[in-house]
């Protein structure tokens, strides 16, 4: 004769299914705990000390590392120029991206194939496409001067000149992202009820209208997130860059060096894996700001 | 079940009989060097029945991050292949272990005088089984075809050629006489060779003052830019041809007449150029005056992870690695230069076309102190660039070079 079991049978379904998707829940936490969250504080720790091997022999410096930032001139250039990348980068990545959706909206034939033409550069390595860029803008041998010359307009060095590296770069990046930013739009797009557009347009609205007062802050949710990824994207820029210029990474004269590609070189070149981890989490503070007032900024709930 | 952990426990019970011991060694991959190393790890398990050794390669821009993160979980190499310039960057970080004592000798009186670099504070930190130096590769036929007949030994020479093998078309150069390359080999070269030239010295003996910010530090970096500026050499390689090193790449395209490179890039350049080339020693100031050089090497050094039966079999696998046999066979199967005199010495060595001048310049090359290689390298190259890309002023670009150093090399030995 088996005994009762009066504790299960009293759990609900609904409590059962709950139970049940905390467990499934807590997998991903745990992931996230450990993986993302635990090595940032443990960042935050070792930014305290000066780096050893040996645990034991790391000489706890306090906050000298931060102070050591105040000083260092090529941080300071890779903050600057990691915010001229966004500050170029991420309008342009939005304006570029909702103008292409704009017109992959309007078009019904081959929308699809155009899609996917614009989504190839981001599935595409980026060293790769690095490799073919530094041959199109090659100054004597690339296709894009070869067509400037035909306007008259001399060779550009690009790549190679600090006065254009930067833009160069943003620009490639930017073209790399364009197809991921038409498809968020374009989804948007897609979202927004037909009969939105006949009812203004039967009140006589114009397409500007139409544009401004229905696509556009109809849009914002996927404006939002499309700014606050692009801008994460590029505040940790790293790839295109080093591949770019590989035996002068962040060159020519660090006109293209960022934040990231210089925590790569302190930590494993320098092998100032302390002042490294300072300067990582100067990084975080700056992303974790710049997105929490965008968030305010941009997700302002909007009238109509 | 019990069929494996009884297998399991008489294999445990035979390697402990053995003393098989398992070690690891870690190198970058490059292709010839991992095949080499293949082949070297079977002969010496052939001959050293109690030792196994692991041979694990990462990608060069992921090697030293691997190292860094790998050492201190304990999971690392025991024997690990790094840059002499890395060297006291690890050190510091305490990812090396010095050699015992009597290595010391070995190196000092068996060596090539470059190999002095593997020493940090009078200890040593490993030793190398091939050297490199750099020298003048030139394209024959374009020489010949301008009406040079042999490559130029001095530097007049060398301009004069250089300016007669630029092309342009329009505004577009199509044949370069000279690709320069700052971050290439060529802030070596304006480092190493040509202020020692011009009468100076770039460092003090223990590397740790800049001396160059003087005026023979001067001549020699303006020199350098003029080659630009006043002599028409052409322009930098990276601006000619495209892709990482450009230069190289460039003079393999049959579109160059010479670059400066290292010994390293003989097999990449034997296996890619289609035309009649040549190999020279550094052009000098006049006939008659001073060789320099700079050599280079990669060595093998000993992690705290080797230690106690462990650290034995590391010291008998680096010794086969830096043995006379290994670097013979080195030699043939990856084309770098031995680091042991007595190879050197060898006159099938000095008398071959190719590997002549660069074993020939080893005799009077130096190398570099680094403290933080790629720190120095930018400090040389931006220098440069200040000139080249942005018209600055040489003396002020080279005297703010010499400060940036001087604070690289505080800010390591303070």
């Amino acid at each position: 004769m088996r005994p009762p079991e009066p504790a299960q049978r009293r759990v609900s379904l609904a409590t059962r299914e709950a139970l049940w998707a905390f467990a499934f829940l807590a997998i991903p936490l745990a992931f996230f705990l450990f993986i993302r969250i635990w090595p940032a504080f443990q960042a935050l720790w070792l930014s305290l000390f000066d780096w050893h091997a040996d645990p034991s022999k790391r000489p706890f410096v306090g906050l000298e590392h931060y102070e050591q930032m105040l000083s260092d001139r090529l941080l300071l250039k890779a903050l600057q120029n990691t915010l001229a990348y966004t500050l170029l980068g991420v309008p342009l990545q939005l304006l570029l991206g909702l103008g292409i959706a704009l017109l992959l909206n309007a078009v019904t034939r081959f929308r699809d194939v155009f899609r996917a033409i614009y989504f190839a550069p981001y599935v595409t390595p980026a060293a790769a496409i690095a490799w073919v860029f530094s041959w199109m803008l090659s100054p004597n041998f690339g296709i894009v001067n070869e067509i400037l010359s035909v306007f008259g307009i001399p060779p550009q060095p690009f790549l190679t000149k600090p006065s254009q590296a930067l833009a160069t770069v943003t620009l490639i990046v930017v073209w790399q992202n364009l197809g991921f930013q038409v498809v968020l739009f374009l989804a948007g797009l897609q979202n927004i009820p037909r009969d939105y557009y006949e009812a203004a347009r039967i009140d006589g609205a114009s397409n500007w209208q139409l544009f401004r007062h229905i696509t556009f802050p109809l849009l914002n949710p996927v404006m939002v997130f499309s700014a606050v990824i692009g801008t994460i994207g590029f505040l940790q820029l790293f790839t295109q860059v080093v591949n770019l210029n590989f035996t002068d990474q962040g060159g020519p004269l660090g006109s293209t060096l960022t934040l990231a590609l210089y925590i790569y070189q302190v930590a494993f070149a320098r092998f100032e894996l302390g002042y490294a981890a300072a300067i990582t989490v100067l990084l975080f503070v700056i992303i974790l700001s710049i997105t929490l007032v965008q968030l305010r900024l941009l997700s302002r709930r909007v009238e109509y | 079940m019990r069929i494996v952990l009884l297998t399991l426990f008489a294999l445990w019970g035979a390697a402990l009989a053995q003393g098989q011991i398992t070690i690891t060694y870690w190198q970058y991959d490059f292709r010839s060097k991992v095949e080499a190393v293949n082949e070297l790890i079977k002969k010496f398990e052939a001959a050293n029945p109690g030792i196994k050794v692991q041979h694990q390669t990462f990608p060069f821009d992921a090697y030293q991050q691997k190292v860094a993160s790998s050492i201190p979980a304990g999971q690392g190499p025991d024997v690990v292949n790094l840059f002499y310039g890395w060297l006291p960057t690890w050190v510091k970080a305490g990812y090396l272990q010095p050699m015992p004592a009597e290595y010391t000798k070995v190196l000092d009186s068996e060596f090539s005088s470059l190999a002095q670099a593997a020493k940090v504070g009078g200890k040593l930190y490993g030793m190398p089984t091939a050297v490199r130096s750099l020298a003048l590769f030139y394209n024959r036929d374009l020489l010949n075809a301008a009406g040079f007949k042999t490559p130029p030994k001095t530097w007049d020479e060398f301009l004069s050629m250089a300016a007669k093998l630029t092309v342009k078309d329009g505004n577009k150069f199509t044949q370069l006489g000279y690709a320069m390359a700052p971050d290439g080999q060529d802030h070596h070269l304006v480092r190493e060779v040509l202020i020692r030239q011009f009468g100076g010295r770039p460092y003090s003996d223990d590397g740790r003052k800049v001396l160059y910010d003087n005026a023979a530090g001067l001549k020699a970096f303006t020199f350098y830019t003029d080659w630009l500026k006043k002599y028409n050499v052409g322009t930098l390689g990276n601006q000619f041809f495209p892709g990482n090193n450009a230069y190289r790449d460039a003079f393999i395209a049959g579109k160059v007449g010479m670059i400066i490179d290292g010994s390293f890039a003989i097999g990449t350049i034997r296996n890619g150029a289609k035309f009649n080339w040549g190999v020279a020693e550094l052009p000098i100031e006049k006939a008659g005056a001073r060789k320099v050089n700079y050599g280079s090497f990669w060595m093998h050094g000993l992690t705290p992870l080797a230690t106690g039966p462990k650290l034995a079999a590391s010291l008998k696998f680096l010794e086969f690695l830096v043995s006379e046999e290994t670097q013979r066979y080195w030699l043939e199967k990856v084309g770098e230069l031995p680091a042991r005199k007595s190879l050197i010495k060898d006159p099938k060595l000095t008398l071959d076309k190719v590997y002549g001048p660069f074993v020939i310049s080893l005799s009077y090359a130096k190398a570099t102190p680094f403290v933080d290689e790629i720190g120095q390298r930018k400090v040389m190259t931006d220098a440069i660039n200040r000139v080249l890309l942005e018209n600055k002023d040489p003396a002020e670009s080279w005297r703010s070079a010499a400060a940036e150093e001087q604070k690289l090399l505080d800010n390591f030995w303070k």
